[in-house]
């Protein structure tokens, strides 16, 4: 297939017009929503499939031997299998559902850190992860005395793979990594670096929340030892998440939160855990956000996902040359591998005087330090504008933003 | 664009690029810290007292168009003021932003710090309008630092 091709072959309007909010106004402008990365938006397949279970289907799962409840349980598994399904995961019951990647992160972090990690250990992360892949492995390394060792990146925003190679030792327990930068957008090389940690005997937790919306994944081929991702990001409701682990760590973990549903049989003296998945998901679970999940999933193999990824790179790469085109614009994260984000800044305007300039124009893009301080201080920038794509934005769109941060520039000029 | 030109007057465009009490005073007799976490803006206040007089006030640090503008502003606006009549204007500038007072049908001593009413309509930058207030605030009473979060 030619690129002329596979460019025709994606039909951005017929997309949008699975989105209602793409439809709306914002500031008497039509919206031109470049903030996916923070919060992507919801088909209207997905609106219609949460509504319908909280209007004909929901009761509590698991528990009921009445039909709503039996139906609501068969609902929620079903979602479940798609998830199995849509990461290639081996096991439909090491596909743990958790609220959202900031959870999935700390289940992961706690559960594996009090299984496995003690004093004088290792834990690696990245230099440029989002504070949800540092800070429960900065806790965990306070409690159990171990340290918290950072790979280091070029200005570009890229790893450096030599230096990880070097990090990873004998006391290394752990590491943890983006697929894809929130801040930078920068792809990481993760089956690469979970080939190396494996000659360690050392498994790789994956904070793919921002890599599951734009590309296909399996981890299966990555050999990923926990893959995390929220929903939200991917087009379904706030609220669902997912936490994917091998079994060989996920039965030998403690597990994270106790309660109801995770139980087998419980007495004053003594628990015993129900087995995978139901001991990671102690209380009543998001259920309509689990159901809204694997209908977003349903969205995603109904559409040419391949062709997405494709359009959606196409898109970045012209926001990325027509912002560089403009005097005073410096974009923040240069790697040679990229997804969705687009992080700059204007010479002499704060990033939210940016913002609040772009918002007046139905322009959403966030402006801040992105959870990720870090990369901020590493790049010697208080905050930064980040617009951030999806497959439903057009070059029309782009050229809204370049045209309104020539605006800013005049504004400040 | 009249709500934007309404938050990005010339006044506060001027302001931003040219901060007026943009320094440190040294011997300072009150000093406080203001951050918005949120958005990184980051200043710090010095405050030099004749008995009851602010004598000297001025500010350092990193912030938006509009911190920043109201930070220079502010500086300008209690120099010379006792700390009640300090106290005063910072009462009636987060009255201002926030919506509790009108400019235009209350009585104010705001005079061209009215410029920042246009603030209310941006409920995000709030904050950033009146950091610099709050930081001074806090030097005023001795409070050492502040956090708009």
């Amino acid at each position: 297939m030619t690129a002329t091709k596979e460019m025709t072959s994606w039909d951005v309007e017929k997309i949008r017009a699975d989105f209602p909010i793409l439809h709306t106004e914002v500031n008497g402008k039509p919206l031109v929503y470049l903030d996916n990365a923070a919060s992507s938006q919801v088909p209207q397949a997905v609106i219609d499939r949460t509504s319908k279970y909280l209007a004909e289907e929901h009761s509590n799962i698991h528990r009921g031997v009445h039909y709503l409840s039996q139906h609501a349980t068969t609902a929620y598994e079903a979602a479940r299998e798609k998830v199995k399904r849509f990461i290639n995961a081996p096991d439909v019951d090491c596909c743990i559902f958790v609220r959202g990647c900031t959870e999935g992160i700390n289940l992961v972090a706690h559960s594996y850190g009090h299984g496995f990690i003690n004093e004088g250990d290792e834990i690696l992360v990245s230099q440029m992860e989002h504070h949800s892949n540092i800070i429960p492995w900065q806790v965990v390394a306070e409690e159990r005395k171990a340290k918290l060792v950072v790979i280091p990146m070029n200005e570009r925003g890229e790893l450096i793979i030599e230096e990880y190679d070097k990090l990873l030792n004998e006391r290394t327990k752990i590491v943890a990594v983006g697929h894809v930068s929130n801040a930078l957008g920068t792809v990481n090389p993760v089956k690469e670096m979970i080939a190396t940690a494996h000659k360690f005997g050392v498994p790789v937790c994956v904070d793919a929340a921002q890599s599951v919306p734009h590309f296909p994944v399996d981890v299966q081929d990555l050999d990923a030892d926990f893959f995390v991702f929220s929903g939200h990001k991917m087009f379904a409701p706030t609220g669902s998440g997912v936490v994917y682990g091998k079994r060989e760590w996920l039965d030998k973990m403690p597990p994270y939160q106790t309660g109801g549903s995770q139980i087998r049989t419980v007495s004053f003296e003594k628990t015993t855990y129900a087995p995978l998945p139901a001991k990671f998901e102690a209380g009543t679970p998001a259920i309509a956000a689990g159901i809204g999940l694997g209908a977003a999933i349903d969205y995603l193999n109904s559409i040419d996902f391949e062709a997405a990824a494709k359009y959606e790179h196409d898109l970045l790469e012209y926001a990325t040359a027509r912002l560089a085109d403009i005097p005073g614009v410096r974009i923040i994260g240069t790697a040679a591998e990229k997804a969705s984000v687009l992080s700059f800044e204007i010479d002499g305007v704060h990033p939210h005087d940016i913002g609040t300039i772009l918002d007046q124009q139905g322009i959403a893009v966030r402006a801040g330090h992105h959870c990720a301080q870090p990369v901020m201080q590493f790049f010697d920038v208080p905050a930064t504008a980040r617009a951030s794509f999806a497959f439903y934005n057009t070059r029309e769109e782009v050229d809204k933003l370049a045209d309104a941060v020539q605006k800013v520039i005049e504004v400040f000029a | 664009m009249s709500e934007l030109n309404e938050l990005y007057q010339e006044t506060i465009l001027e302001h931003n690029k040219n901060p007026r009490n943009f320094r440190e005073i040294e011997g300072a007799d009150k000093e406080a810290d203001g951050n918005n976490p949120l958005c990184g803006d980051a200043l710090r206040v010095y405050v030099k007292m004749d008995g009851d007089t602010v004598a000297d006030v001025a500010f350092k640090g990193s912030g938006c168009a509009i911190s920043k503008a109201s930070a220079s502003m502010m500086t300008q606006a209690v120099r010379g003021k006792s700390r009640e009549e300090a106290d005063v204007l910072f009462d009636e500038f987060h009255k201002m932003v926030t919506g509790g007072l009108d400019v235009e049908t209350d009585d104010n001593h705001l005079g061209r710090l009215k410029i920042f009413a246009g603030v209310l309509e941006f409920p995000a930058r709030v904050k950033c309008a009146s950091l610099s207030w709050h930081t001074l605030n806090a030097a005023l009473h001795d409070a050492g630092e502040i956090s708009t979060e």
